[in-house]
């Protein structure tokens, strides 16, 4: 693995990497799917991929409201709430 | 009086019903060991006031004769990885501090229901990933047991604090989570029993999620019997999980009955690998005969698929973390590092907020689900899920349960096996392969390393059949006889 195809997943994962770190992770990442690769010995052309290990049907109940309208719980954990009490996530500025 | 701290929680549930002792004594006995043993870095966070306040309303309940059943007023640990109501809910990670929950996870309020009494919350890996307890950011635990080289070792991982809590006595018993072994190595390690049951049988709602598919709640105690004690008020169906499975539960603990006679004991040939050591083939046969002289028959049977259980393991959890872990950027709660885009603030928040091991999984999921990966690896890796699958279902065919090693070593000592991800994996190559079936799974202390460290037999048995796993691992306690303590305990270190 490479140290493009590094900055590019990182990229995709919106996690920020330096320059150090960008060669130790294509480092160790070429190990781990050098690792992984022996899952190409098993052929697997006629299998079904998993999609649950219990047989089992979805539960599913009523489509209604059971639950809401709780904006304080709901923002309490918010970094940098409003000081005036309003009731938003803040964020950078997005639209110019 | 006894002391507070060696009992049992079947003793401390008889010892209570008595009257021996209040619940606020054993919580106080607890919070004092707690503080004692502030060394091993047991918990990120204790709450004693909590602890108290549910120890008391337990004590009223008795005395009103209207307590709850068998875990009314035992004082527990949870690890930091269950969302607990007003109680700081971190996981192991820096992007989670301070981060404090309006609600409680499903297994934490049914053990509360149940009258537990939360004696705080469990430091952790980052996240649940690890197997040594040192990606915390909340520093390193320290195994209660030591050998003579005077070097600390780690107690396991992921559930490394709950381990250490209820090795070292500062807990009669602790919740833990398993992805791939979380619960079941650092038992091992740490010379206790832990189990996981059949994914689907405790809610996850609430929990702080790993691998979806994967993650599993379950009891870490310091025998068989407590487990399935404990089981009973963790499990249970959960309209907030749809993947939680509504079936009935029996009574784990009068499974314990004590014979096994007939049953039919698997003994997988493929985890007899070339890096087996002596000691550990040892006991694994002394395991085996044990089972056979309690009745038992031990079966040769083969899952042809194990060598690649591993693998699969680290595309398929890494590939859910990658999806779980999106929601970490540091807009609606924890962490937040300010950046000048969005896109800027949500790389600096998960750059500072995530430590090194979960910034790699987080890489390797998104690279396994990335276009033109997809197949090659994620689909790829649950097509040997499924061959795992049916390697179990046709050994099941033919035996009750299955018996292997736990972990393919005892603890190590702190800082070693960092510097190759792969290594520190490895220690997970018998856990990982019933995690990847959803089987439920037990580890119980058997018998100790040549350095005198602790070493864990592991049974697998089939879907929703706890109770044979409660039944041939209570047997297998009694004629183990193992009865070492940690050097913690007697003083030593």
């Amino acid at each position: 693995m490479d140290k493009t195809t590094v900055k590019d997943i990182a990229k995709l994962a919106r996690i920020k990497i330096t320059g150090d770190e960008v060669e130790r992770l294509a480092d160790d990442l070429t190990n781990i799917f050098d690792w992984i690769e022996q899952l190409k010995e098993v052929d697997t052309d006629n299998i079904e991929p998993m999609t649950s290990v219990i047989d089992m049907v979805m539960p599913s109940r009523i489509d209604e409201v059971n639950d809401g309208n709780d904006v304080d719980r709901v923002l309490q954990n918010a970094p940098n709430r409003p000081a005036d009490g309003q009731n938003f996530y803040t964020v950078p500025k997005v639209i110019e | 009086m006894a002391n507070l701290n060696n009992l049992t929680l079947a003793e401390a549930r008889d010892g209570l019903s008595r009257g021996d002792y209040t619940a606020v004594e054993l919580a106080e006995a607890h919070i004092r060991a707690i503080e004692d043993a502030s060394r091993l870095n047991t918990f990120i966070t204790v709450t004693s006031e909590i602890a108290l306040e549910r120890a008391k309303a337990s004590d009223i309940r008795r005395e009103n004769k209207e307590a709850l059943g068998s875990m009314d007023g035992i004082p527990i640990a949870v690890k930091d990885l269950f969302c607990t109501e007003g109680v700081q809910t971190t996981a192991g990670s820096h992007i989670l501090e301070g981060f404090t929950p309006t609600y409680e996870s499903t297994v934490t309020q049914n053990l509360r229901d149940a009258g537990a009494v939360m004696l705080g919350k469990t430091n952790m890996d980052e996240f649940a990933m690890g197997s040594a307890n040192i990606t915390s950011y909340f520093g390193t635990v320290k195994n209660p047991w030591s050998a003579d080289d005077g070097k600390d070792r780690v107690p396991g991982g992921s559930s490394g604090g709950s381990a250490a809590a209820v090795s070292g006595h500062l807990a009669i018993a602790a919740i833990g989570s398993d992805t791939g072994g979380s619960i079941r190595q650092p038992a091992s390690f740490a010379g206790i029993v832990g189990m996981k049951p059949t994914y689907g049988r405790c809610s996850r709602w609430g929990m702080v999620a790993f691998a979806s598919s994967l993650d599993q709640a379950g009891p870490m105690t310091r025998t068989v019997r407590d487990a399935a004690i404990m089981l009973n008020d963790m499990a249970g169906f959960d309209m907030k999980d749809s993947t939680s499975v509504a079936q009935n539960i029996p009574d784990f603990e009068s499974a314990i009955t004590g014979s096994i006679k007939g049953l039919r004991v698997g003994i997988p040939a493929e985890y007899r690998s070339d890096g087996l050591s002596d000691e550990l083939s040892k006991l694994w046969m002394r395991g085996v005969e044990l089972l056979k002289e309690a009745g038992a028959e031990p079966v040769e049977i083969s899952l042809p698929h194990t060598k690649y259980a591993l693998p699969t393991y680290y595309i398929v959890a890494p590939a859910e973390a990658s999806s779980n872990l999106a929601r970490y950027d540091g807009v609606r709660y924890g962490l937040r590092v300010p950046g000048d885009s969005l896109d800027e603030m949500y790389e600096n928040t998960r750059a500072a907020g995530f430590g090194e091991e979960v910034r790699r999984r987080i890489m390797i999921g998104t690279y396994v689900l990335s276009a033109g990966y997809y197949d090659a690896y994620y689909v790829k890796a649950m097509k040997l899920r499924t061959l795992i699958l049916s390697d179990f279902k046709r050994a099941f065919e033919g035996v009750d349960i299955m018996l292997t090693p736990t972990a393919p070593n005892s603890a190590f000592p702190i800082g070693e096996l960092m510097d190759d991800p792969i290594q520190m994996y490895l220690n997970d190559i018998f856990t990982v392969p019933a995690s990847l079936a959803g089987l439920p799974a037990i580890s119980l202390p058997a018998g100790l390393s040549d350095e005198g460290l602790p070493l864990g037999l592991h049974l697998i048995s089939k879907p929703f059949d706890e109770e044979t796993l409660f039944r041939v691992g209570g047997v297998l306690e009694s004629s183990l006889e193992f009865n070492a303590e940690p050097s913690f305990l007697r003083g030593l270190s």
